[in-house]
């Protein structure tokens, strides 16, 4: 197959996927997500439905910034005891007890969910919101990236406890691609 | 990571106040893993209706709740206990072990969604060791 190489990307790439498409047993359409969405090479820009949006309103509309905060830093602190590696500063994080009332975990928590806000002034230039904030966690807090998934996961489950019944299957897939680009925004400067 | 005594004791102790509601979990969080990762709708299919609460759904959250409750019964070696099920995975399912995870996150969410009480952070931790001890054992006759 020598002659692939001589012809425009373009339509490489759409006969590429639906060759691979019909040997995978599966009919062509657009590369779908795995855990987080997988851009095509010319996609520069995340693209959200207006249902997306609203869920996503819907979710931080919901929620006790404070309260949430709180909670969610503490799961991620008792749930993936490593984590405290990067609160040294902190005091006592020995227990369960005293990371729930840890003041400064607390503060952090609100922190967090204010920064996570940010991202809500303009969801279609999440990498360009969170390009500072990417390069403090990695250069100078030096951050393991794998980490911002684990309290995307802790936060998740809190909300599922505020929301319940409202945090539905539909709202869950928004808030989730919406972690994701956040996180893939804050690993960006990594090298 | 296994599991030390008290987190077989944290699992114990929240599973007797959830196994009420066994299928209800299983359900929803079959429905939201294949909403939320729809990579994982690759493996239904066969199923006529992939959608939420769904009756395929609805009974195969209920068979999969049955393995959880299985592994609680054997939650002192999970390896042996769930030998079986790690052939059936393995050799008949083939699900790729990665998919593990996303069910577990699932579960973690619906339990906090309905029981968000009794689902706190000592629960959660056992409940997330207990899940990957689970999908360790689910996998191990894989290679």
């Amino acid at each position: 197959m020598e002659f692939i190489g001589q012809l425009p990307p373009l339509f490489l790439r759409t006969i590429g996927q639906t060759h691979l498409a019909e040997i995978h047993g599966r009919r062509p359409r657009r590369p779908y997500l795995n855990i987080c969405p997988v851009l095509k090479p010319q996609d520069t820009m995340v693209k959200w439905t207006a249902e997306e949006r609203a869920a996503i309103e819907a979710v931080f509309a919901s929620l006790d910034y404070e309260s949430v905060g709180r909670e969610s830093l503490t799961r991620l602190l008792v749930v993936y005891p490593w984590t405290r590696r990067y609160f040294g500063g902190f005091g006592n994080l020995f227990n369960t007890e005293a990371i729930m009332a840890n003041p400064k975990v607390a503060a952090h928590g609100t922190v967090v969910l204010q920064g996570l806000e940010m991202a809500l002034e303009d969801m279609d230039n999440i990498k360009k919101t969170y390009a500072s904030l990417s390069e403090l966690h990695s250069e100078k807090l030096q951050v393991d990236p794998g980490n911002f998934q684990l309290l995307g996961d802790c936060l998740t489950v809190v909300i599922a406890t505020r929301m319940r019944t409202e945090f539905t299957p539909v709202i869950q897939a928004a808030w989730q691609k919406f972690l994701c680009v956040v996180v893939a925004a804050l690993r960006r400067q990594y090298n | 990571m296994s599991l030390s005594a008290k987190d077989k004791a944290a699992v114990r102790d929240l599973w007797s106040k959830v196994s009420g509601k066994a299928d209800d979990i299983g359900n929803d969080a079959l429905s939201r893993m294949l909403v939320v990762y729809p990579q994982t709708k690759t493996y239904f299919s066969h199923w006529k209706d992939l959608s939420p609460g769904s009756a395929p759904v609805r009974k195969h959250g209920k068979t999969v709740m049955g393995g959880v409750a299985e592994a609680v019964s054997k939650i002192d070696d999970l390896t042996s206990g769930l030998l079986n099920l790690s052939e059936l995975h393995a050799f008949q399912l083939r699900v790729d072990p990665a998919n593990f995870k996303i069910l577990s996150h699932n579960i973690l969410v619906v339990l906090a969604a309905m029981f968000p009480n009794d689902f706190t952070p000592e629960a959660h931790v056992a409940m997330d060791k207990f899940l990957s001890a689970l999908a360790l054992a689910l996998a191990e006759k894989y290679r």
